[in-house]
């Protein structure tokens, strides 16, 4: 019998560079993440709570405005009034970007993902593109809906804005923003701790917990610290007024870069350096 | 072809691989055998580079597993048929896997339709049965065409078809011309599958050899059926011959049939039965990795069974 130890097989279809390899894994990764449910959910949800719950304190502001006093009109944002449902969106965005890396690390799909792609740090950068586009769209289409929907509802007490005037679009765009960080940020945390429930901890401690902690804080600590956290940057982001008028939209854009860079930089450190 | 070298893995003070040296050639089924805790799974993870040795090194084709660009096409390997997202369609597990690696859809269709798993595809892959997640999982190895072959206990939970299957496919792809590397614990079926051997014992390298020479290798034993037992071992015994008394037998090694029947004349000791008995591949595994077993019940080695 005649072994043969040859085998003949096509050429590779494409040439081996980094850009090839990074585009290759953003396809691997928007197949995987269309492709289970909790996907679908976690988006669904977030565009859900962001349109309703802000449609809900619009209404609840409308039927309140007769008792409201001067102080409290003169300092009302229709804007960031109609984009509060963020406060809880961020959540339901946040454990999609928990499980995008979570669910690879509790099923050990990751073994079966970085034999496909030995470069790791190829992997999590195209799943964190896949993740930032697509929250960065639904975040957008959240954002647009409640904001359209909350002026039509505030316009009952001829407290409406228009996305024209002033800061406007810039708070609905920069909502959608915050959205698409708080996701990278939980996708960041998740990649370094390799835990699910670890990382939503971690993540609702920061957006959650952290802004609470830091209003208890004697002043000025309290301004101090808050201007620090990535919840109070986002607050700022979709408002039309610095929020608490502690951070301008520049220094909020900054700090929440920050956040994104510091997490996403030791996720990429942390991958490359275990064994999977 | 792979090949390691001075292949070493430690996970504290725990040596999982100790200095493994040796080559899986192509065109031939290599089995990969050893005990539980072995460093069988290990040795694999560190060739598909999931783990980096602490020292030596591991190539495939000449180049680290981590160096290939779009390794699917290089290596295909089933080492954990339930590394996989349980909700994801089977189709949806293969296509991710394609488009990581520049393989066309319609590539998908003709691995799930090798395995048998076209009619099940839109099915979410955590719903699978043992045997059809293993399915599975070399439909996953085979996506990139490879010509090289890893599969971790590939038999685990398979029905006799599904045995059979797996044989019949490995031996035409080895025939091929492909590299066949797989891991088992059951040696009945290393000796149906296997051509090459890699035995391993706590990490360390027992014998790289083929299937015929390792079996081989040991002197094995012969079997004698006598009335007067007890005459005929003191006879053997006298005559170097290491005697096992069984229940109405003797089993003697150290000594030629050929002695054993010239002996018994002499001493005008009548025999019923003298059977040469060959040494199985079970045999001449435990025989290598007696010294090796981490954790084995007292009865281990005489029970003869692996299971």
């Amino acid at each position: 019998m005649t072994i043969i130890t040859h085998f003949e097989r096509a050429a590779l279809p494409h040439p081996d560079t980094a850009k090839g390899t990074f585009w290759a894994a953003v396809g691997a990764e928007w197949v995987k993440l269309r492709s289970v449910k909790s996907t679908v959910w976690s988006l669904l949800v977030t565009v859900v709570i962001t349109v309703g719950l802000g449609a809900l304190l619009c209404a609840a502001i409308v039927a309140r405005w007769d008792h409201l006093d001067p102080f409290e009109r003169l300092t009302f944002d229709a804007t960031a009034r109609s984009l509060s449902g963020i406060f809880l969106a961020q959540l339901a965005i946040g454990v999609l970007g928990v499980l995008v890396i979570g669910s690879e690390y509790t099923t050990g799909s990751i073994r079966t993902t970085f034999a496909a792609i030995p470069r790791r740090r190829t992997v999590i950068a195209a799943k964190a593109a896949v993740l930032a586009a697509v929250s960065l769209v639904v975040g957008l289409i959240g954002c647009f809906t409640a904001f359209g929907i909350g002026q039509v509802i505030l316009q009952g007490k001829h407290v409406g804005v228009s996305l024209g005037d002033p800061r406007v679009l810039r708070a609905v765009v920069g909502g959608a923003i915050y959205l698409t960080a708080v996701a990278v940020i939980g996708f960041s945390m998740a990649t370094v701790l390799r835990r699910t429930p670890g990382a939503l901890a971690a993540l609702f401690a920061v957006v959650l917990v952290l802004p609470i902690l830091s209003n208890a804080l004697p002043s000025p600590w309290d301004n101090n610290v808050s201007k620090l956290l990535p919840a109070t940057a986002g607050e700022s982001l979709f408002s039309t007024r610095a929020a608490g008028d502690i951070l301008t939209t520049g220094h909020a854009i900054i700090v929440l870069a920050v956040w994104v860079v510091v997490t996403f930089t030791a996720a990429m450190i942390a991958v490359g350096r275990r064994d999977a | 072809m792979i090949k390691a070298q001075g292949l070493t893995k430690r996970y504290g003070s725990t040596i999982a691989v100790d200095h493994l040296d040796f080559e899986v050639q192509p065109g031939v089924v290599t089995g990969f055998l050893g005990p539980n805790g072995a460093g069988k799974t290990t040795t694999m993870r560190l060739i598909l580079g999931l783990d980096s040795p602490t020292s030596g090194t591991v190539t495939v084709n000449g180049r680290l597993y981590a160096d290939v660009p779009y390794p699917l096409h290089e290596v295909g390997a089933l080492l954990d048929a339930k590394a996989l997202h349980p909700s994801r369609s089977a189709y949806n597990h293969l296509l991710s896997l394609a488009k990581s690696s520049r393989i066309s859809r319609a590539r998908v269709d003709v691995v799930l339709d090798l395995v048998g798993l076209s009619d099940v595809a839109g099915r979410p892959a955590g719903k699978f049965s043992l045997g059809m997640g293993q399915r599975l999982g070399i439909a996953a190895a085979l996506l990139g065409d490879p010509p090289i072959l890893m599969f971790d206990e590939p038999v685990n939970g398979l029905d006799p078809e599904g045995i059979l299957w797996i044989r019949t496919l490995l031996k035409s792809l080895a025939m091929e011309g492909r590299t066949i590397f797989l891991s088992s614990h059951l040696m009945s079926e290393m000796a149906q599958t296997a051509d090459q051997l890699i035995v391993v014992g706590r990490g360390r390298l027992i014998a790289a050899d083929s299937v015929a020479n390792v079996i081989g290798s040991g002197q094995g034993t012969v079997r004698v059926e006598t009335p007067r037992l007890d005459d005929l071992a003191q006879v053997l015994r006298n005559a170097g011959g290491i005697i096992t008394l069984l229940h109405n037998a003797l089993e003697v090694s150290g000594l030629e049939s050929k002695t054993i029947g010239e002996l018994a004349l002499e001493h005008h000791i009548v025999l019923h039965e003298l059977v040469r008995q060959r040494e199985s591949l079970e045999d001449a595994y435990f025989r290598l990795t007696e010294a090796s077993v981490d954790f084995h019940g007292s009865n281990t080695l005489v029970s003869g069974d692996p299971q």
